[in-house]
């Protein structure tokens, strides 16, 4: 059968030739035994996801720094060591045998790229933060009030010439950059130029390609374990990430209070930003050179927990731009995986207005019986088995609330067990309990 | 209610800040417009207490407090009283953790509602902690924290205070994103809270106020 040409594929057809390509990666596996494992895994997770029943409840884990506190090194370790740190994340795989890969990629880019690059938006250990500290965003307001209407205008440019030579050091130099449209025009071209000629551009450029060659270095070695894990029988789970337009806007640019001030300052700025940011949401994933190794898009959701705003700015403020950005992923074949980080108590009613078995929601704090009578019905749910019973509880209450939220959330099919939120530090015998859980009460058949 | 309450009470903030300037104009005791100020705080923490206000406005009542604050500065006598406090609080957030807005809430509806907050920051090792607890003497003292590697930053703290014999007679409560009754046990406080009421329901229990 030849292929239908992308750009006539229906969503679903996408959608399909996407999870086909990571139920199949294509790549040899170490033995059959590996084979028979990740098949077991993929065809159990993606059950799930279509919200149908599998064999049995998949189980996975929102891991941060943990493989690096099992093993015994430190987040400033992981990140200035990036060989031993991708070899700790294959030996936590291999001792604890979840159903999806436990990756080292948001963990352990070197530091060295972040102090080359004078990264300000963020602590990281040893920079900022102790050692035994994973990295944690500096709350600033990076972007101004007044800068609201050329964020809107254009997105890129504000990026290129505003908000990067203010944020990241190594970017000084574009602060001067004109227009790129210069270039349509021979004799404008010259007025373009003469800033790469200055002395801090020249440094600029020298520091950014320092770091990128740091980051293929890293990514050399890295993406080779992620490989191995693969051959060994773990299934990759995100194959990119993106975030809520409100939170790209309130997170790192405007930051949490100068952004809810907006909120009664601002309103129409606030909406407006949204509303363009949701492009730049959605073509940060479809705009990427190459294929994602998996369907699954990561998002991070931050500011509209409860808590953050009220049902009505909820309604307002975050979900519209949200949920045009999750369709717009939807069409091109996504799969968008939302971490609620917090409690979602107040907004299942409004979130659950999505397409059937199109996203997964990974719950931390959530009622899991409402969530699976709400969103459950057209999503997979995730978690919530709370991070403070894996750090300080015994194996025997984490066995309990696994088997009691796998008969709430479990009911047939849709949901994979997991913590509720990242966790940076371990007990191997309750994540040991957590996938017998799985093992024990989570079967269909 | 006051024009001053209502407009800061409905978050109208440049309402608030011009009837501030216009009230200054007419001659009113500065003293007065700060303690009107102080009222619309208390309307907006019942707000909040009551599941109408969220973060968006408790912070733009802080915001609009600070304003005001600033325009009466130059007008207010030195005699300023001070009204009396119904007990102290140290509140930080954990040594290795930099989270600061839920650390802040708690510290804001706090003094909303009578206390007097020594807030250390961020990232607070043990050992300011306890000095603190030692220079201060406060009746309650507050951790904050929202990662994992909080927990036991939060427990080493509390052996720390009390290695320093200053731990009998001190209530801890522990509150973030992931603290619940197994991490207080894990910790050692005596209690968690889930948000920032919890926080003044348990600092006024102490302090024996209802």
């Amino acid at each position: 059968m030849t292929e239908k040409p992308w750009n006539q594929m229906t969503p679903e057809e996408k959608r399909a030739w996407r999870i086909e390509r990571w139920r199949n990666p294509g790549i040899p596996f170490a033995s059959p035994e590996a084979e028979e494992a990740y098949k077991a895994r993929i065809n159990r997770l993606i059950a799930a996801i279509n919200l149908e029943e599998p064999d049995r409840v998949p189980v996975a884990l929102t891991a941060g720094w943990a493989p690096a506190d099992w093993a015994g090194i430190t987040p400033y370790e992981a990140m200035t060591d990036a060989a031993r740190a991708a070899q700790v994340w294959v030996d936590f795989n291999l001792e604890f045998q979840l159903d999806v890969m436990v990756s080292p990629v948001l963990q352990t880019t070197p530091a060295a790229v972040f102090e080359t690059l004078d990264y300000r938006l963020y602590s990281w250990p040893g920079h900022g933060v102790a050692k035994t500290a994973g990295y944690q965003y500096n709350e600033k307001e990076w972007m101004l009030p007044e800068e609201y209407d050329h964020l809107i205008a254009d997105p890129t440019d504000y990026m290129v010439r505003v908000y990067l030579p203010r944020t990241v050091g190594a970017f000084a130099g574009f602060a001067n950059l004109t227009s790129f449209f210069d270039f349509i025009e021979l004799p404008f071209v010259s007025g373009h130029m003469a800033v790469w000629g200055t002395p801090e551009m020249a440094e600029s450029v020298e520091r950014l390609q320092k770091a990128g060659k740091m980051v293929g270095e890293w990514a050399q070695v890295t993406f080779a374990k992620i490989g191995e894990l693969i051959t060994l029988g773990f299934p990759a789970y995100w194959g990119g990430s993106t975030k809520a337009p409100f939170d790209i806007l309130g997170d790192t640019l405007r930051g949490t209070r100068n952004v809810v001030l907006d909120l009664y300052r601002r309103p129409d700025k606030v909406l407006a930003a949204c509303e363009r940011l949701t492009q730049v949401a959605i073509d940060f994933v479809t705009r990427r050179p190459g294929v994602p190794a998996t369907p699954v898009i990561f998002i991070p959701l931050h500011k509209g927990a409860d808590g953050f705003m009220s049902d009505e700015q909820f309604r307002t403020f975050y979900w519209p731009s949200l949920r045009a950005t999750l369709i717009g992923l939807i069409e091109e074949g996504y799969i968008p995986f939302l971490f609620a980080e917090g409690g979602y108590n107040s907004r299942l009613e409004v979130i659950k207005d999505l397409p059937k078995a199109s996203t997964i929601w990974l719950f931390d704090q959530t009622d899991m019986a409402k969530a699976k009578e709400t969103i459950g019905q057209v999503a997979c749910i995730q978690g919530n088995v709370p991070l403070s019973l894996l750090c300080a509880g015994t194996p025997e209450e984490v066995t309990s609330y696994a088997r009691h939220l796998i008969e709430i959330a479990g009911k047939g099919g849709g949901f994979v067990l997991d913590v509720g939120a990242v966790l940076d530090t371990t007990k191997a015998e309750n994540i040991h309990a957590l996938v017998k859980a799985a093992q024990e009460y989570g079967r269909y058949r | 209610m006051h024009e001053l309450v209502q407009a800061m009470a409905d978050m109208k903030e440049e309402e608030a800040l011009k009837i501030v300037n216009d009230l200054l104009a007419q001659g009113e005791d500065p003293q007065k417009i700060l303690d009107l100020s102080s009222q619309a705080m208390q309307v907006v923490g019942q707000r909040y207490q009551e599941g109408i206000y969220f973060l968006p406005e408790l912070i733009m009542a802080g915001e609009m407090l600070k304003k005001i604050s600033e325009i009466l500065k130059p007008h207010l006598a030195a005699k300023q009283t001070q009204s009396q406090k119904l007990g102290k609080i140290v509140l930080g957030t954990v040594r290795g953790d930099i989270h600061d807005i839920g650390k802040d809430i708690v510290g804001f509806m706090l003094d909303v509602n009578g206390f007097e907050v020594v807030d250390l920051g961020i990232d607070v090792p043990e050992e300011k902690f306890v000095e603190a607890v030692r220079e201060h003497k406060p009746q309650v003292l507050a951790l904050s924290g929202f990662l994992s590697i909080a927990f036991d930053s939060m427990k080493s703290t509390i052996e720390e205070v009390e290695k320093a014999g200053l731990r009998e007679g001190l209530k801890v409560i522990i509150g973030g994103g992931q603290m619940d009754d197994t991490i207080r046990r894990y910790t050692g406080a005596d209690a968690y809270g889930d948000d920032a009421m919890d926080a003044v329901a348990f600092a006024k229990e102490v302090v024996g106020v209802k």
